[in-house]
This record gives structure tokens, sequence and C-alpha cells, in this order.
């Protein structure tokens, strides 16, 4: 056997590749800036473009307009890009624009700390765009997570039209750790529909799906805006068809949310505790629950890979038979609000840490025994 | 085709406004040009200058107020082919400003067409980059305390290839865009006009004054010859073409076969030019040699050559979870303030554990084995003290043996460099 060794941000540059990836435009910033090296070594060697923009609003532009014209795009930052790239990502969302935004979390507000990591950004990422529509988010625990995941991740914005956003942190991102590579079964890759009947409105589309695409540039003329528009691009005003725009936005992703559930779980007969943590947060969790065991105190796990849209299914399904929930984030309380939310009629408990170092195994036991 | 307006889009500016005759010029300028309306494209933004890509019958892509440029460039680095027409008002260049250099400065075959009528019209009239200091406008008093710029001047000192600068009234506007559409890179043209809706209610704007402003510019007409060069695209073809190695991952082969290896935590503290990560690299690889799962943590300063530097490596047998270190088996102090980052380890450090100390530097109390080991008198170079660190646990069969250790540098490093790292490691076993 074999292992690949590289950090969590190399990985993620490799599963986009694997996804077929050929365009990238990125602003250097820690601790994502090794995706975008990633790309630039990898990216020219297969007739994709990689270039720097100049500045983060800039980068989203032209990964915006690369993907109007048919390249599967990938961007990354931290942050304070993310703060930066908010109104391109409300235009990406609203009109229906694919690509795939790696946010390489650290720890804020603001500027915050460059090199210490931190779920920072878990509403903000799901919220920093006007509007409301719901956004998809998912999250690697390590290395090998950011690989397949950014296939994943691909797959969705293909399919959905949408920006999807990899939440990744530094504890994972220039985090180096090996994994066998060659022992990956990739989800089979997703290609953008295109449209092939006879008279295209770019954005005509069934009820709770994305439009057909046909790229900026082709045979066809096709109309793209950041203006509320109806299905033939121009701007409307028509209450009707600006709500049906509206639905048919939430629609598409809401409806297909259980099968954008992704997660991990290891649940044990007889035990009343389920914790529940995403991220890098969750190898820490699983190493505690491993030394519960041995003590004869075992717990069952749920590991989260979607966090947006809410797997409100799975949480359902997976706590019923649970007295106890116990929800470790590397934040002060984030994405607990959402599972209490749904488990609310459940005894949800809260530990979280944002001080900029790892979440200990022995932190979450002492949290888990403490009942 | 005679015409690229659409004609069930008819024109809604303002009775009088310049974008009206800008619009046809633009349109005749297409017409001259023969283009091919699937491959050109009409990039906007915001405010009435935004309005332009609904008039036409190619392809258009409306966005943030601002940012036309870059989802302008985002389209011409996919597809080369494109014509992209980009306009934009003195809104737009105001917040896009940046965008604007950094296409000046890039070359990318872009032609920005600049509808400068002095103030924000959609808005209610407000003051833009360009509006002059003496304007009335629907900014009370603000504009009179700054001056306007001349986008022309900043554009000629950035960098672009093609700058151009006329009334709005002109006769001869589309020969103009058509020149400015056949330069092969970045051409600019800044087009002066009357936003009757709005300036030229309180300002006396006529297309006399227009030209009397024009006259009293310096004069821009078209090639900037000292910014000739190759154009982007082409530019960054051509090296891209000489990227022709897609790198491949590291992959290390198991090649020793070690029984009983219990899971070792390593932390290397020590100094920026230490070659630290390099060393906890080492020792990553020291262990996928013995087919051992490996974890490596780097902490460091955001300054570069300065500050310490922090290597937490774990060596495993079972798959790795936290990724941290909970309780060190190895640790080597190099440096003071690499030891300063990581105090607090040492009082908890288990009897078991192992602690090179370099004599020069000073570590807190511990009850872990400590040896100590003078660099200097062996003649070993700061930047080496990492590397020989590892020969000390390798002598001494801390968490990796000399096997390993040799496996680890063929690995990580080419024929000379090897040759060159063994000659400090037989140092240390030699000493």
């Amino acid at each position: 056997m074999a292992l690949s060794f590289m950090e969590g941000n190399e990985a993620l540059a490799r599963g986009a590749i694997a996804a077929g990836c050929n365009f990238f435009a990125g602003y250097p910033i820690t601790p994502a800036t090794t995706i975008f090296n990633n790309m630039l070594k990898m990216l020219p060697p297969i007739n994709g473009i990689c270039v720097q923009g100049e500045d983060e609003i800039a980068s989203m532009g032209y990964c915006i307009g690369a993907a109007m014209a048919g390249k599967k795009t990938l961007t990354a930052t931290s942050g304070p890009g993310i703060s930066l790239y908010s109104e391109q990502i409300s235009f990406a969302i609203g009109s229906e624009i694919p690509l795939v935004i790696a946010d390489v979390q650290r720890l804020g507000p603001s500027t915050g700390s460059a090199t210490r990591g931190a779920d920072s950004d878990i509403q903000f990422l799901r919220w920093g765009s006007t509007s409301g529509v719901p956004v998809i988010v998912l999250v690697p625990k390590d290395a090998l997570d950011c690989y397949v995941l950014a296939v994943h991740a691909f797959n969705y914005a293909e399919e959905f039209r949408c920006p999807v956003f990899i939440a990744s942190n530094k504890e994972i991102g220039m985090t180096r750790e090996s994994f066998d590579l060659d022992s990956i079964t990739l989800p089979k890759i997703v290609e953008r529909k295109i449209f092939t009947g006879d008279s295209y409105l770019p954005f005509e589309a069934k009820p709770d799906a994305a439009p057909p695409f046909l790229p900026i540039g082709g045979k066809t003329i096709v109309r793209q805006t950041s203006s509320t528009h109806g299905p033939d691009g121009y701007i409307t005003i028509d209450p009707e068809v600006i709500a049906q725009n509206q639905e048919r936005l939430r629609k598409k992703i809401h409806s297909a949310r259980s099968r954008i559930t992704l997660f991990e779980e290891d649940i044990k007969d007889n035990t009343d505790t389920l914790v529940i943590s995403y991220g890098v947060t969750a190898r820490s969790v699983e190493d505690a629950c491993k030394k519960l065991e041995n003590k004869g105190k075992p717990v069952s796990i749920l590991t989260l890979k979607t966090l947006w849209p809410v797997p409100e299914e799975l949480l359902l399904q997976k706590a019923k038979l649970f007295k106890r929930i116990v929800v470790i984030e590397m934040n002060l309380g984030q994405y607990v609000n959402e599972i209490k939310r749904i488990l609310c009629d459940k005894r949800v408990e809260f530990y979280g840490q944002m001080n900029g170092v790892l979440i200990t195994p022995a932190k979450i036991m002492e949290v888990i025994e403490n009942e | 085709m005679n015409s690229f307006l659409n004609k069930s889009r008819p024109l809604v500016y303002c009775p009088g406004c310049t974008h009206e005759k800008i619009t046809k010029g633009l349109d005749k300028a297409f017409v001259s040009l023969d283009l091919d309306a699937d491959k050109t494209v009409i990039v906007t933004d915001i405010g009435c200058s935004g309005l332009f890509d609904t008039f036409f019958n190619v392809h258009a892509l409306h966005g943030v107020h601002g940012r036309a440029l870059t989802y302008a460039s985002g389209l011409k680095l996919a597809d080369p082919e494109l014509n992209v027409i980009v306009t934009m008002g003195d809104g737009g260049l105001g917040i896009g400003g940046a965008h604007v250099l950094a296409a000046c400065r890039r070359n990318l075959d872009l032609t920005l067409i600049i509808l400068n009528n002095f103030n924000f019209g959609m808005t209610g009239g407000q003051y833009s980059a360009t509006t002059p200091t003496d304007a009335i406008v629907g900014s009370e008093f603000l504009n009179q305390a700054e001056i306007p710029l001349d986008i022309c001047a900043i554009a000629d000192s950035a960098g672009a290839s093609y700058i151009d600068r006329c009334s709005g009234f002109d006769a001869d506007l589309p020969e103009k865009i058509v020149k400015a559409m056949k330069h092969k890179g970045f051409s600019i043209i800044e087009t002066l006009g009357m936003c009757t809706g709005r300036y030229t209610k309180k300002n006396k704007l006529t297309p006399k004054v227009i030209d009397q402003i024009i006259t009293d510019l310096p004069e821009r007409s078209g090639i900037v010859e000292k910014n000739q060069r190759p154009e982007y695209g082409k530019r960054y073809r051509a090296l891209t073409k000489e990227r022709t190695v897609f790198p491949e991952a590291i992959t290390i082969e198991k090649q020793i076969e070690i029984k009983d290896y219990q899971q070792q935590q390593v932390v290397i503290l020590g100094s920026a030019g230490m070659r630290i990560v390099t060393s906890g690299d080492i020792v990553c690889y020291a262990g996928l040699c013995a087919g051992m799962n490996v974890s490596m943590k780097n902490d460091y300063n955001i300054t570069v050559l300065r500050g310490q530097s922090v290597s937490e490596i774990l060596i495993s047998p079972e798959k790795i979870g936290y990724p941290g270190i909970e309780s060190p088996s190895v640790v080597l102090a190099l440096s003071d303030e690499g030891v300063q980052r990581r105090k607090k380890i040492f009082a908890n450090l288990k009897p078991g554990a192992f602690v090179l100390k370099e004599k020069s530097v000073d570590i807190p109390q511990t009850q872990a084995e400590v040896i100590e080991i003078d660099f200097k008198q062996l003649k070993i170079k700061k930047q080496d003290w990492a590397l020989a660190s590892l020969g000390v646990m390798a002598k001494n069969k801390k968490a990796i043996n000399k096997e390993m250790l040799d496996y680890a540098l063929k690995s990580r490093f080419n024929e000379k460099v090897y040759q060159i790292a063994m000659e400090t490691i037989e140092k240390i076993f030699q000493a």
C-alpha cells in the first residue's frame, strides 16, 4: 500500500481537477492560498486557466464570466475574502451561475487571525447574500473529505446552477496528512444540463429545477443579468413572474435536500447520547468517543458533511432513539441553533470554543461525561 | 446585418440623452465590423449605461455596479474568440476603479466605453468621480470639496495600450469605436455626454461646451505608443504552453516492516530559517516509509524570516483522528522562541518522553528524559540543527530509526541533497 501525503488545500485542488474544474481565479489569503498555488500548477498542463484577480471581488467576477462561458470554475478564500465576495455571491445565487467557492475558515471576526482556525463562517455562508435564497454548504473533516467533497460540490453546482461552498478550516487546509488516494471511489461526474430545444429562454425551467444552460459565446444568444428577471432574462416587475422565480430558486435546493445530505455515523446499540459535530471537530469527537467506549461509556456519533440545506430528515431520523444530543462546534454556537430548531423536543447540549486552537478529545470527554 | 438593435426593445433614455447617440453609434460600429452576433457580448453594470445590453441582439451579461470589467475578463479568458464590449458610466468607473486599473495593466483584448455624463443619473444626479468642482448636482456642496479625475490620464499611466476621448455627439463616433475594437489589447474610449434628466437641468452643458472640455484636456486619439505590448490572452497562452507537466500527488510506498509501533507525537520547536517544516516533513516521510499514517500541523507567525516555527507530527499505525498533540513522545527544543511558544507542554511531559535540547536553548522543568547536544561544537550550522536532531532521534530510536530516516531523506530529496543530508546524520551517529 502507498499513502499519499498532502494538506487539505492540495486535496481540495486535486478533487476539483478530478471533478473537471478548468478555471480558477483567486486572490492570496492565508489559510486558503495554497489552493490557488496548487491550481496554478495543475491547471496549465491540462489547458485550464488560472489567474489572480486584482482583488477578491474581481476574482469572483472572473469566475462568473468564465462560468457563463461554460467553464467549471473554482475560487478559494477565507472569511475576509468571503465578505468581499458577498455581492458577487448574491449575483451567482440569483442568476443561477454554477461555481464552487472554497472557504478555508480562520478565526474571525474581521481580519481576525490569519493562521488560526475556527468554524467562523457557518451562518455567514448561509446568510451572507441578499434575498435569503438557500445555498449548499459542504464541510470536510480531513484531507480525504476535501478531495471527495470537491467533486460533490462541482456536481451540485452543475446540477443546481448555484454557487456551492466548501467550508474548510485552517486546521484541515494547512494540515498535511496521509490518506489512500487510490482507495477512493469518487461520485460520478455530473455535467451541466445543456438546452437542446428550439427557442431558448435562459431562465425558463421546471418549477423545482435549474434552467438548462447555454454558454455566452455559443450559437444561441444568451442573456445573463443580476437584475430581477423573467424567463427571458430581461428585467421584470410582474409580481407573478417574480414570485415564481423566487419560489423556484428556493425549491430547486429544498426539494433535493435529502439527496444533498452527506454525513457519517457511528450509531452504537444501547447508547443514550448522540454527539453531533462537523469539520475538524468531528475528529476530536471520534477520538473522545473511542476513549469513552474503552471506559465502558459508549456514545453515538453523527458527523455532518452537508450543513446547508439543513439535513432535517437525517437529524430527525438519527436523533429519534436518543435522550440526549450533544453538539460540539469550533465557534461559540452557530449551527447548534439549527439542530435545536429541528430537534425541538430533545435535550440539546452545546460546547463551543473560539480561541484559535482545536477542541481536544479530553475536553469533549469532559463535556459528554458531565451530564 | 444592417442593425444589431433589438426591434422589440426600443431605447428608453430621457429625451436628449447622449446615451442614445452612443447606442446607435455602437450599433453602426458593429455593422461596419460585420460582427458575428453569437461571438459578441456586451457587458454592463448598474446605472443608465447598464441598459445598453438590453437593446442589442448579441450576448449580454449585466452585473453588479462597477464590476463589468471583471465578468468581461472572465468571458474573454474563457473564450478568446469573443468580441467583448463593456459599457460603464462615471459611477461604475468610480466604484470599480481597481478593475479599470487592472484592465489597463493586463491588456486583455476588451473594449471599454465609458459614458461620462458627470453625475449619477439614475439615483438623483449625485456627484461622481468626474463631476466638476463647480457643478451644481444632487449632493448639495460635496462635489465642491473634491476634484474630478481624468480617466484617460490614469489609464495612460496604468498602461492602457489604446485610449481615445470624444464627444458622444461626434459624427465619427462609430469609426472611433471600430478602431478601438480592432485594437488587439485593452482599449478605452471615454465619451462625454449630457444627462438631460439631471445634470443639464442646472449646469450649462451643450455639445459645444463638451467639445471645449475635450479641447482643453490633453489629446487622446487611440494607440498609446509607450504602452504597446502583446495582448494578455496571447501572452498568457504562450506562457502556459510551456507548463506541460501535471504535478502528481506525493505518494510514499511502504518499504519497511516495523512491529509493535506505538503512536508517536513529535514536536519540533524552532525558529524561521531553521528548516523546521522541512524536518517535520521528513519525519512524516519516515513514518510513511514504514507504512504508518501521519499528520503534520505547523505553527508560525505571519512574519516570514522571523519568529517561531513549530511543527507537530503524529505517526500512528491507526487512522489519525484529532490532529493535535496531547502528550508528546518526542520534543526537539531548538530555539528559545520556539520553546516559549509551547512552554506549557514541558510540565506535562511523561517520564518516558524524550527531549532533545540544544545547548543554547533553555527549557522549563520537565520529568521527561532530556538529552543536551551542542550542535555548535559538532560544527553543525543552525539551519541544519533540525535535520541533525532527526539523526539524534534515529540514533536513540525515538519515533524513527536510521533505516526510516534514510528512506525518508531519499524520498524527500534528490541524490545530491540526500548525500549532503546524510553527511549531517552520520556526524550525529559518529559523535
